[in-house]
């Protein structure tokens, strides 16, 4: 099991790149597109990824990490601090939770689930922003955000499972919590 | 190990538990706006904003890119536009020769104090972005080149909004389509005061308006300098709606558009000697 400096290295970076590649997402989902309308419907890049690694490899993405993502978003696009952290990390125990219910099924039921998640991932911060402004934020912009998150989660997944190919496999098959 | 699992599974539920009440505690804070809180946000900003100024110079060189086939398409017509709007101008340009020498001698009949000249800083936008609930931008200035909070952020529109945060070398800008944006504002023609009040939609409205405002949509919304924070007389954007009690303004500033800004130095040029920066240049207002 004891491999050498290097093989060792080489393992650590693989685990931390579920971590540093839903960081990078943040960073691209803030940088200026100049695309009409877009910047208040970015999609939440983060949510897609912290619903994937928390089905797939929960170990990889730890809640420590999940509260840093949730708070690089809010340091980012000027939300409320915290919010966003609220959000992915109540999404990260949820899907943890039911993860059997997720592993091994066909991918239009986790992209289903990941509807009534996201749906609820942008419920959720719209009632925490409205509660934290103390007005009623306008829906519309929300809804649209859902609709590309939802959208988008295909094309990420894509990705990720990917990724997870480089990852060494001593992680896989240990139980989830 | 099978008793570990689930020992395993307790302390991570623990941790999940103790990191959402520090996000809940968070939250709390940052609503009481602590300059604690405001450091960390500022602080992250200036680390991340050289990447984002690296990553948002590729991504605006190709929206440009695109935008220059679209304009192609349109040359011709937009030539014609163009000379009728010249020949247009050119007259309003005679007219404000005059006036401007008109002023010069008035003024100087009434040994009128000069206006205080305003300083620019220029800045670029390296993130937008901030979803359904906010709406604001970072730029790659900050305190080191003049910023400071409350200054009037333009663009060659008009008003964009206000500096609300600065880092060394970061600030964000909360633009005046805010949830939290209040500019105090005039109407060009009938001199109406009242509070410009974003909502996060595309049109904020104008509340505080006196009882007998009559605001014609069309009509100019210009900053009235109350308060002292912004200079007077930047036009930030035109009635669209005027009925039911609400009337809401059209930005002037076209925020796909938003690049370049110019942060305004109002006090400083007053107050003490402005410092020279690499950025920073002189203009008039």
């Amino acid at each position: 099991m004891k491999g050498s400096f290097w093989h060792r290295l080489d393992n650590v970076a693989r685990r931390l790149v579920p971590l540093g590649l839903t960081l990078v997402f943040i960073l691209f989902s803030v940088v200026p597109l100049h695309i009409p309308g877009y910047s208040a419907i970015v999609p939440m890049l983060a949510l897609i990824s912290v619903y994937y690694w928390a089905i797939h490899r929960p170990r990889l993405l730890p809640p420590i990490a999940v509260f840093a993502v949730g708070l690089a978003q809010d340091f980012l696009s000027g939300t409320p601090l915290g919010l966003h952290a609220v959000v992915l990390l109540l999404t990260y125990g949820a899907i943890v939770s039911q993860r059997r219910a997720f592993l091994g099924k066909s991918f239009l039921v986790v992209w289903w689930g990941f509807l009534v998640v996201s749906f609820a991932a942008v419920l959720l911060s719209w009632v925490l922003a409205s509660a934290l402004s103390g007005t009623l934020i306008e829906t519309r912009a929300g809804v649209f955000q859902f609709l590309l998150t939802f959208a988008l989660y295909p094309v990420m997944t894509t990705l990720f499972a990917g990724v997870q190919r480089v990852i060494p496999q001593v992680a896989r098959n240990v139980p989830g919590p | 190990m099978r008793l570990a699992v689930p020992f395993k599974g307790m302390v991570q539920r623990f941790a999940l538990l103790s990191l959402v009440l520090a996000a809940v505690g968070l939250m709390i804070l940052s609503k009481a706006e602590t300059v604690l809180i405001e450091r960390m946000r500022t602080g992250v900003t200036d680390v991340v904003a050289p990447v984002l100024d690296a990553l948002s110079r590729p991504v605006a060189t190709m929206a440009e890119i695109v935008d220059n086939f679209r304009e192609l398409t349109r040359l011709r017509p937009e030539n014609a536009r163009l000379r009728v709007q010249i020949e247009r101008l050119n007259a309003w340009h005679g007219v404000a020769r005059r006036l401007e020498a008109d002023n010069r001698t008035l003024r100087a009949l009434l040994n009128f104090t000069p206006e205080e000249r305003v300083t620019f800083i220029s800045a670029r936008v390296i993130a937008d972005g901030g979803g359904p609930f906010v709406r604001s931008v970072l730029v790659n200035a900050g305190a080191r080149d003049g910023l400071r909070k409350g200054q009037a952020v333009v663009t060659g529109a008009g008003l964009a909004g206000r500096v609300s945060e600065t880092g060394g070398r970061s600030a964000r800008v909360l633009l005046l389509t805010d949830l939290n944006s209040r500019i105090p504002v005039v109407a060009e023609q009938s001199r109406t005061r009242a509070i410009l009040a974003g909502d996060n939609s595309a049109r904020p409205r104008l509340v505080f308006l006196p009882e007998n405002a009559k605001l014609v949509p069309g009509e100019r919304i210009v900053t009235s300098g109350h308060g002292g924070a912004l200079p007077a007389g930047l036009l930030v954007g035109i009635v669209t709606s005027a009925g039911e009690g609400t009337v809401r303004v059209e930005p002037i500033v076209d925020w796909d558009r938003l690049e370049y800004v110019r942060v305004i130095d109002f006090e400083s040029v007053t107050l003490k000697p402005a410092p020279s920066g690499a950025k920073r240049r002189r203009g008039g207002s």
